[in-house]
């Protein structure tokens, strides 16, 4: 049995030899990916929505695939240790499913160059073997920004924050523009939380909000604590954040970004097994399905729920871009001319806010 | 900047609701160092306490049910605590991480078929229009009941440790087991007592974390909340009043750093962030410059105790 196998593989390698191609394009028969996660799996939002798409590849992949993953990774050396272990254990490809991320992800795929590494929400691709992938979260913002210039009572509406990275602030911007393109006197206040799961906190953040007269409050968080503080004051709405966060339908919850893997997992572990795998960077999001819009409840009146569902539409068909000029910057300086469309480039390191918003962005 | 968004009662008020779940837990690991042991596991007692609470509250209906349910699930787990190290005779500062870790874990597959469920709300207790009292009202008269216990639980343990023979006992116990033992008093048995209620408050106090402050279950929602109620132990020098200016302190700097942004206060959240911590390190080292005694640790801390006569 030993030596037939020894046989076996000493013949595939003299074939690869023979026709010098190289391993990996060859296809495999069967792919181990890994994931490495920021919170625990049941945090309802964003490591939840990641497991989905997770769960979603097993299932279209059955005994082809193979899957690992670990949750409440801390970002930083932590990540390291976790990303060599895997890769060390037979990974074929790794997820990195949060921005911090980033530098550990790209350390390590250096001492690793036959695993493929996926790092979502970055754009550090220092090797060959990175690839990084990301949704355009701002365009869900956009819909839900709409809803919240519209539907605020005290013209106050607020936004807890995890941290002033780009993916972020891109949310922000765009949920204040389409906020205050319905509503000219709409204030927005931002809270940053620095974390991004710690239901305390989250739930604190909303409360603070809620004391200072916020009525409308959007969360880019992973836990499903502010929408509970919203429900606790009674006449305050939010949106599911990540994931559709069905539990607090009708109201708070008045509709929900909700982020939508599966797809990408599946396409880039099909590209594995049949060889067709590349290097590339990949930023979808309302109009390849990556970004959806959770059902809008019945207490969103019917106009207003048309002009966000309109928005989602246009966004979808590629007629609209939510960064549109004319826009200027909150310093006053002139970001976007007339009829201009953001280019990517801006976006993707974009560290400042448009004009109206008060607050700064920490350095 | 605008400051006048922020009412300082209302503040106030938030603060004492942030800093009820460590007030407990770091009450429970007073008296259970008290007596003499070290258990690092209040985050794990307090997240068991978490998912006990919210699950026996979902399922009866009842959250008051769930109060005593989270204590019962913290005293519980202490007691894999209080029999490893008391009877076993295992490292406390080991077994006590190694109760953090198996009760996170343990807590998540309990919690798996809650997450995304809303628990019975906990009723705030009606003053009539006392609550309506302007700022007195506000800060003290419009809390849930938990709230009430949390405080008159730093009067009774401060009245139960220093001045009742009870209290003299579990101090004796901590600070020097062998006289105790010479004495005649049960010291494992005493201990056990002591871990127990230290897990049960530690259970209360995740139990309202789940139930009130947050309210849901999610995994790991303690989120270092355990740590927290131990660094306030060293803190407050082992003593009830102080502890509760250190939970205050804990949770008003972080209800205030937040309001603070929300008002759009040009202020370093860092700073903010990190001050309880700077200011505990302080602490620690004014108390050890002005000598050994004025710590109040006492002295039998961490130590294992076995009657060989």
């Amino acid at each position: 049995m030993f030596r037939r196998t020894l046989l076996a593989t000493s013949a595939a390698i003299g074939l690869g030899l023979a026709f010098g191609a190289p391993v990996a394009a060859a296809g495999m028969d069967k792919v181990k990916a890994c994931f490495v996660y920021v919170g625990p799996i049941g945090d309802g939002g964003w490591t939840f929505q990641h497991d989905q798409g997770r769960l979603a590849a097993v299932e279209k992949f059955g005994d082809k695939l193979e899957t690992m993953y670990q949750e409440s990774v801390p970002e930083g050396a932590d990540a390291e240790r976790v990303l060599t272990q895997m890769a060390l254990s037979g990974c074929n490809i790794i997820f990195t499913t949060s921005f911090g991320y980033m530098d550990p992800t790209n350390t390590v795929a250096a001492k690793f160059p036959n695993v493929k590494f996926e790092h979502a929400t970055g754009y550090k691709r220092e090797h060959a073997n990175v690839s990084t992938y990301d949704a355009r979260f701002y365009e869900g913002r956009a819909v839900i920004g709409t809803i919240a210039g519209s539907m605020t009572k005290s013209n106050k509406i607020g936004y807890i924050g995890s941290f002033p990275i780009p993916e972020v602030i891109q949310g922000i911007n765009s949920y204040f523009i389409h906020a205050r393109k319905v509503n000219p006197a709409v204030e927005l206040s931002v809270v940053w939380a620095y974390t991004w799961f710690d239901p305390a906190k989250e739930a604190d953040a909303a409360k603070a909000l809620i004391e200072q007269g916020v009525d409308v409050i959007a969360a880019h968080t992973d836990s499903t604590a502010p929408l509970a503080e919203a429900q606790k004051a009674g006449n305050v709405i939010g949106f599911g954040q990540a994931s559709d966060m069905a539990a607090y339908k009708p109201s708070p919850r008045v509709a929900s970004i909700i982020d939508n893997w599966g797809p990408y997992y599946i396409e880039r572990i099909g590209a594995l097994l049949d060889g067709t795998y590349e290097q590339k960077a990949t930023w979808a999001g309302i109009p390849g399905g990556e970004v959806l819009i959770g059902e809008i409840t019945e207490a969103v009146p019917a106009d207003v729920k048309a002009a966000a569902e309109k928005i989602r539409d246009d966004i979808a068909a590629g007629t609209y871009h939510p960064f549109t000029g004319p826009l200027k910057k909150q310093d006053g300086s002139d970001w976007l001319k007339d009829g201009e469309v953001a280019d990517d480039g801006t976006l993707a390191g974009m560290m400042f806010f448009v004009e109206g918003i008060k607050a700064d962005i920490p350095k | 900047m605008d400051l006048s968004a922020i009412n300082p009662a209302v503040l106030f008020a938030s603060l004492i609701v942030a800093a009820t779940p460590i007030l407990l837990a770091g009450l429970g690991e007073l008296v259970v160092e008290k007596a003499g042991v070290l258990n690092l596991g209040v985050e794990g007692m307090m997240i068991v306490g978490a998912i006990c609470g919210f699950a026996v509250a979902v399922n009866t209906g009842s959250p008051a049910l769930g109060f005593i349910g989270g204590a019962l699930g913290g005293a519980a787990l202490s007691l894999i605590f209080a029999v490893l190290t008391q009877y076993l005779l295992a490292n406390q500062v080991a077994t006590g991480l190694a109760l953090t870790l198996f009760g996170l874990g343990f807590a998540a597959l309990i919690g798996q078929g809650y997450v995304g469920i809303k628990p019975p709300l906990t009723e705030r207790l009606s003053f009539g229009p006392l609550s309506d009292i302007p700022v007195l009202g506000t800060v003290l008269l419009r809390h849930d009941l938990m709230v009430y216990l949390a405080l008159l639980a730093v009067a009774g343990i401060w009245y139960v440790l220093n001045r009742t023979r009870v209290g003299l006992i579990l101090r004796a116990v901590g600070e020097n087991h062998d006289a105790a033992h010479a004495l005649g008093y049960k010291v494992v048995r005493i201990r056990l007592l002591a871990i127990m209620f230290g897990g049960a408050m530690a259970g209360l106090g995740g139990a309202y974390l789940s139930l009130v402050r947050v309210p849901l279950w999610t995994e790991g929602m303690t989120s270092g909340a355990g740590w927290i109620a131990l660094a306030l132990v060293v803190f407050a020098s082992w003593r009830p009043g102080r502890l509760m200016l250190g939970a205050w302190l804990f949770g008003g700097i972080t209800v205030l750093q937040l309001n603070l942004q929300a008002a759009g206060a040009k202020v370093p959240v860092e700073y903010l962030q990190m001050s309880p911590y700077v200011i505990t390190i302080l602490v620690l080292v004014v108390m050890s410059a002005r000598g050994g005694r004025a710590m109040g640790a006492p002295a039998a801390l961490g130590r294992s105790f076995h009657a060989t006569h």
